[in-house]
């Protein structure tokens, strides 16, 4: 909330300058987000009179004047404001005046008459934005008196971020409260004299929901004049206080709201059909606010009625039906207080918040409801007059809160804080707060006053203690603890193991959001049901990721846009799966992904300038398979909606699907705003954070043969499980197998291609004669000639 | 005197050889079968047996001397040749290598990794948990009940009154806390979502949490550990400043600031001791067990480490923003 630091000191005045009180609010927990002027920098500007106020010869559109500001003569100033007359007083700008910008009032002539100075308006003294002609002062203003000393505006807006815990300080009456327990200071409240009806008009008030309203109080007030304007000094205190003012009635309540924190309303007495029932509203029953929309009330929301409908959201918004106007005469004024659990979520159920909303969910002293009353009467009766009538109060006792009783024990304070604080110091900051404090044995017994309803258990009292104590005042200390060990599973592969190894192999990572463009997804995902942000940013942030790869496809094209010519980013995170059997219906799997894209290699002096392609993208999975020591890692055909369909391969571990690598579908780049050929993978963390323990055999002592074989098979023959079937044939020897060459064309039949492996053979016991190791290789083409067609060259 | 103009013409000999060949020759055409000394040798048998030794030692002090003057040449011979090799293959060194470079983590990993270090080594265990969170981890085992205003000021994305996107990452917190028995020590980094776009607020942001719960964990502890903590972190002992706050899930809260360059205090992180309220909520008894538990803002730590001025960058991943954190 916004006040004004002036309107503080008159209730509490510690001889601290404005920063140092701002600093010590937010050391207290009142945190002081900053302080404005309340004006601008202005100097030379008085309280004057129009004397004299003609037309001028030359323009149509200017006025001469002459003007008093005191002195023995007047002044003669040329003012083009429309509300410019005779008699009024004015905010005079004198000659050697310096208005905010440095702006310095000279002698001037203008269209041939002498000015000597200036009228000013509130914008042009940075007081507000009004420049509808000049300021205005009160005809009491004492002329010649300096503006600034006049309107008291070397003050400051001191805006503070008050925490939900402490409704208690939202009005200058908590503030100053706060402030006097930090400085040791009394508050002067300002007195309040009860005002004595002086007619019997009233209306009488039940209570039917007692729980959620168990005191309303409401008074009738005859023959009042809203067309009155508020007073000068009404206006700026609420303007400082961030509030515009309305009509004498609203700032009235405006006024007591911020001065007391308790919200008042004020309806039109004439359009309230008998009396008044404090009740929950029925289910869709309706009401037009003050802001002329209309609502359809849920049977939770506690409102205002009369005999025949309702009147007012409680503590909420006021209703138009029974809202004051400039011609409304009688009025009756309500000051209640409505329980937080009545309020809480209600206004924002109507995407409604107010500041009376704001202040009653969160709490309002029980027992200020009578003071506000008083407040109010009066301040209405100085500016509009009328006649008030008797206060009508119903209460239900047993419903009111009551303030808690907590006691605070020496040692659980210590314990909590660490640092022993002195007995006799806890006393004094409990019983600054307002406590009534009891010593006991074991502690202290601490009645919270009513308007700290946030004091409830042990714990507050000990934060009140630290907080009053000072934060700083407590030592920093190394914590001490049990030096058990954690377990550090050795099979685990920390995913930073493989987040480093993509970045030593190149690779930036990146971060994208995990929200995706719906149109996207749904174009590469066909197959999955995203889960749907209601109210996403935008919508192309609405859908939850079911893959990293739409992120990392942007942040690709957002690349290639900048002339980044070599792309290979990664990134780690979950992708969200419909899932009902799924917590909260989603499976949120850990995965890493990564993309490729344009050159394979920077450029370079000896290098070529070919593009990623297909085993580029292979190439880094298995380098991060290879992490696991696994050796059961196959990669299959396979086919997804994303990818290109001849460019596509599934990774299995064992019999598990791990994840897909492959080439975008040609048929998304202009979608997804990439340029070339894109290459992706993505693998599921879970599956390949596993690894095996390795288990060590002696290394042969004996010599390795090597034999290289080729053999010619049909194109369609899967390298991969001809490879895998070697290793399967069961030659007992076999320790090393690669394929060296591939080759297609010349000398190979067409629909043919020619495979070069080389065997290495050894065995642990014995050197291997040659005809040993020339039946194994013997085995092995034997078995891929009859497996898969195979024929050997010569 | 036929020896020494023997020596003379061999030393010439060697002295003019340019090859290993031509060496070879001269050796052969002094020493060999039919060489100029062995013939000399030969010759030997027809001295008399007193002037026998005397003339041998002479012949063989003239075979030493070629000999080694042969050796000599040919060192000489093949280091010429070792050179004049190693001068042909010769390259330019300063041409760019043929490296492929490292990549980077993305600066907000590299700042996660640098705090998961400094508490890994006080035994603080690394917990992560669901982003999509159920109510009861989210808020209300965190003391905030339905309706409380906290819940208004997280700008929650909700999928249904109960589902939502998580706002911190307390409910790992939570979820340990329900699975194993204090003493517990740990930190949980992650991914967070408030319903939030501007200049100094994106959608998803990062947050390390830690938590303590032991027998006697107090307030000066606390401190003592986010105080070291930001000095370790910044490298340097910045002004640190307790500021008492609120959070319905620690009493006493409290908002850390670190004084910038600017000579502005920086909000950098919240923290407080754990309310009791939560401590039931997980059945563990407020009164045997105390705890702290913090919570920081990853981006603002790293912003204000790294001097980067504009929070969205992090989300943009553009290579040239993400290539200078190396």
């Amino acid at each position: 909330m916004k006040i004004s630091e002036k309107w503080l000191r008159e209730w509490v005045n510690p001889s601290l300058s404005t920063n140092e009180l701002s600093e010590q609010l937010s050391m207290a927990g009142l945190e002081v987000d900053g302080a404005e002027p309340v004006a601008g920098e202005f100097t030379g500007v008085l309280v004057g009179e129009v004397v004299e106020c003609g037309q001028h010869p030359n323009a149509d559109k200017l006025r001469v004047t002459k003007v008093s500001v005191g002195g023995d003569e007047l002044l003669d100033i040329v003012c083009g404001a429309p509300n410019c007359r005779q008699g009024i007083k004015v905010a005079v700008a004198v000659v050697g005046a310096v208005l905010p910008g440095n702006f310095k009032i000279k002698k001037a002539k203008l269209r041939g008459e002498p000015s000597m100075g200036m009228l000013c308006s509130f914008s042009e003294l940075g007081i507000s934005d009004d420049h509808d002609g000049i300021m205005e002062l009160p005809q009491d203003a004492p002329i010649g008196k300096d503006l600034r000393d006049y309107l008291n505006l070397d003050d400051a807006s001191i805006e503070i971020d008050l925490t939900p815990n402490r409704a208690d300080c939202l009005g200058v009456r908590g503030i100053a409260r706060e402030v006097g327990v930090l400085n040791n200071l009394d508050v002067c409240e300002p007195v309040i004299e009860d005002v004595a009806a002086q007619s019997d008009e009233k209306r009488s008030v039940t209570l039917s929901a007692p729980e959620a309203c168990p005191r309303y109080l409401g008074r009738v007030i005859n023959g009042v004049n809203v067309k009155a304007d508020s007073p000068l000094w009404l206006k700026e205190k609420l303007r400082r206080s961030g509030i515009r003012s309305i009509d004498p009635i609203v700032d009235v309540t405006n006024f007591v709201l911020l001065e007391l924190g308790q919200p008042m309303h004020a309806f039109n007495l004439n359009a309230i059909e008998g009396a008044i029932n404090v009740r929950m509203a029925e289910q869709g029953e309706e009401i037009t606010l003050l802001d002329e929309s209309t609502v359809e009330l849920s049977d939770n929301t506690l409102v205002i009625a009369d005999d025949n409908k309702a009147l007012a959201m409680a503590g909420i918004f006021g209703g138009l039906h029974s809202g004051v106007t400039l011609e409304t005469t009688d009025i009756l004024l309500e000051s209640a207080f409505f329980a937080p659990d009545a309020i809480m979520g209600r206004a924002r159920q109507y995407g409604l918040h107010t500041d009376a909303s704001h202040r009653y969910e969160r709490g309002v002293d029980p027992q200020l409801q009578r003071k506000a009353m008083e407040r109010a009467t009066a301040l209405v009766l100085e500016i509009c007059g009328g006649t008030p009538g008797p206060v009508v109060e119903a209460v239900d006792d047993a419903k009111l809160p009551t303030s808690a009783t907590v006691t605070l024990r020496r040692e659980r304070l210590h314990n909590v804080l660490g640092v022993a604080i002195n007995d006799d110091n806890v006393s004094e900051i409990l019983r600054r707060l307002g406590m009534d404090v009891e010593k006991t044995d074991a502690g202290w017994k601490a009645d919270a006053p009513s308007y700290r309803f946030d004091i409830a258990i042990e714990e507050d009292l000990i934060e009140e203690v630290a907080r009053v104590y000072g934060y700083n005042n407590i030592p920093n200390v190394a914590p001490k603890a049990t030096l058990s060990m954690l377990p550090a599973k050795e099979a685990e592969l920390a995913v930073g193991t493989l987040k480093a190894l993509m970045v030593d192999r190149g690779f930036n990572e990146a971060i994208t959001y995990s929200f995706v463009d719906p149109k996207v997804q749904d174009a590469l995902f066909p197959e999955h049901k995203s889960l749907v942000l209601p109210h996403p940013i935008s919508s192309d942030m609405s859908v939850m990721r079911v893959s990293l790869w739409p992120g990392l496809l942007g942040a690709a094209a957002y690349n290639q846009k900048r002339q980044q010519s070599r792309i290979r980013m990664f990134e780690t995170g979950l992708r969200f799966i419909a899932d009902a059997q799924a917590p909260s219906g989603v499976s949120q799997q850990p995965v890493i992904g990564g993309v490729l894209a344009g050159r394979r290699m920077d450029e370079h002096w000896d290098g070529s300038d070919e593009q990623v392609d297909f085993y580029d993208v292979k190439g880094e999975v298995e380098a991060l398979l290879a992490l696991t020591g696994r050796t059961d890692i196959r990669f299959e055909s396979a086919a997804h909606s994303a990818l290109h369909p001849g460019m596509t391969a599934k990774v299995l571990l064992g019999e598990k699907e791990v994840g897909l690598l492959g080439a975008v579908h040609p048929q998304y780049t202009k979608l997804l705003g990439v340029s070339g050929r894109p290459f992706v993978f993505e693998l599921d963390l879970t599956a390949i954070t596993g690894r095996n323990l390795p288990e060590a055999v002696p290394v042969s002592k004996y010599p390795a043969n090597r034999r290289d074989i080729a053999i010619t098979v049909k194109d369609e023959v899967s390298v991969g499980s001809l490879l895998s079937y070697v290793e399967k044939v069961g030659v007992n020897q076999l320790v090393g197998l690669n394929l060296f060459d591939v080759y297609k064309g010349k000398g190979i039949e067409p629909g043919y291609k020619s495979l070069a492996i080389s065997l290495t053979l050894q065995d642990p016991e014995k050197t291997l004669e040659e005809a040993e190791i020339q039946h194994a290789v013997d085995t092995v083409v034997k078995s891929l000639e009859t497996k898969f067609g195979a024929a050997l060259r010569e | 005197m036929e020896l020494d103009s023997i020596i003379n013409q061999a030393k010439g000999q060697i002295d003019a050889a340019e090859d290993a060949a031509t060496l070879d020759q001269v050796r052969v055409e002094f020493m060999g079968k039919k060489g100029k000394l062995t013939d000399m040798l030969k010759s030997l048998g027809k001295l008399s047996a007193e002037e026998r030794p005397a003339a041998g030692q002479k012949i063989n002090q003239a075979k030493q001397q070629i000999q080694q003057a042969i050796a000599a040449k040919g060192d000489a011979l093949r280091t010429a040749e070792m050179n004049k090799k190693l001068a042909e293959e010769a390259i330019d060194v300063t041409l760019p290598g043929r490296s492929v470079l490292p990549g980077n983590l993305h600066p907000v990993s590299r700042t996660i990794a640098r705090i998961e270090q400094f508490f890994s080594e006080l035994g603080f265990a690394v917990k992560t948990g669901p982003e999509v969170e159920d109510g009861f981890h989210n808020f209300d085992a965190l003391n905030i009940p339905a309706n409380h205003p906290a819940r208004a000021d997280h700008d929650t994305f909700y999928f249904n009154p109960d589902v939502m996107l998580r706002t911190q990452t307390s409910g790992v917190q939570i979820r340990t806390m329900e699975a194993e028995a204090p003493p517990l020590r740990i930190i949980s980094p992650g991914r967070v979502y408030r319903n939030d776009y501007d200049q100094t607020h994106t959608p998803m942001f990062h947050q390390v949490e830690g938590l303590m719960v032991d027998k006697n964990v107090s307030f000066t502890d606390l401190k003592g550990i986010l105080h070291d903590f930001l000095h370790h972190f910044f490298e340097e002992s910045l002004e640190v400043r307790f500021r008492p706050s609120y959070f319905p899930f620690t009493e006493p809260s409290a908002e850390v600031d670190v004084m910038g360059k600017n000579g502005q205090w920086l909000e950098v992180l919240g923290c407080g001791m754990v309310h009791p309220n939560v401590l039931k909520a997980v059945n563990i008894d407020p009164e045997e067990y105390t705890g702290f538990a913090f919570g920081m803002g990853v981006e603002r730590l790293t912003m204000l480490r790294y001097g980067v001025t504009d929070l969205r960058a992090f989300f943009e991943n553009d290579l040239r923003f993400l290539k200078q954190f190396k």
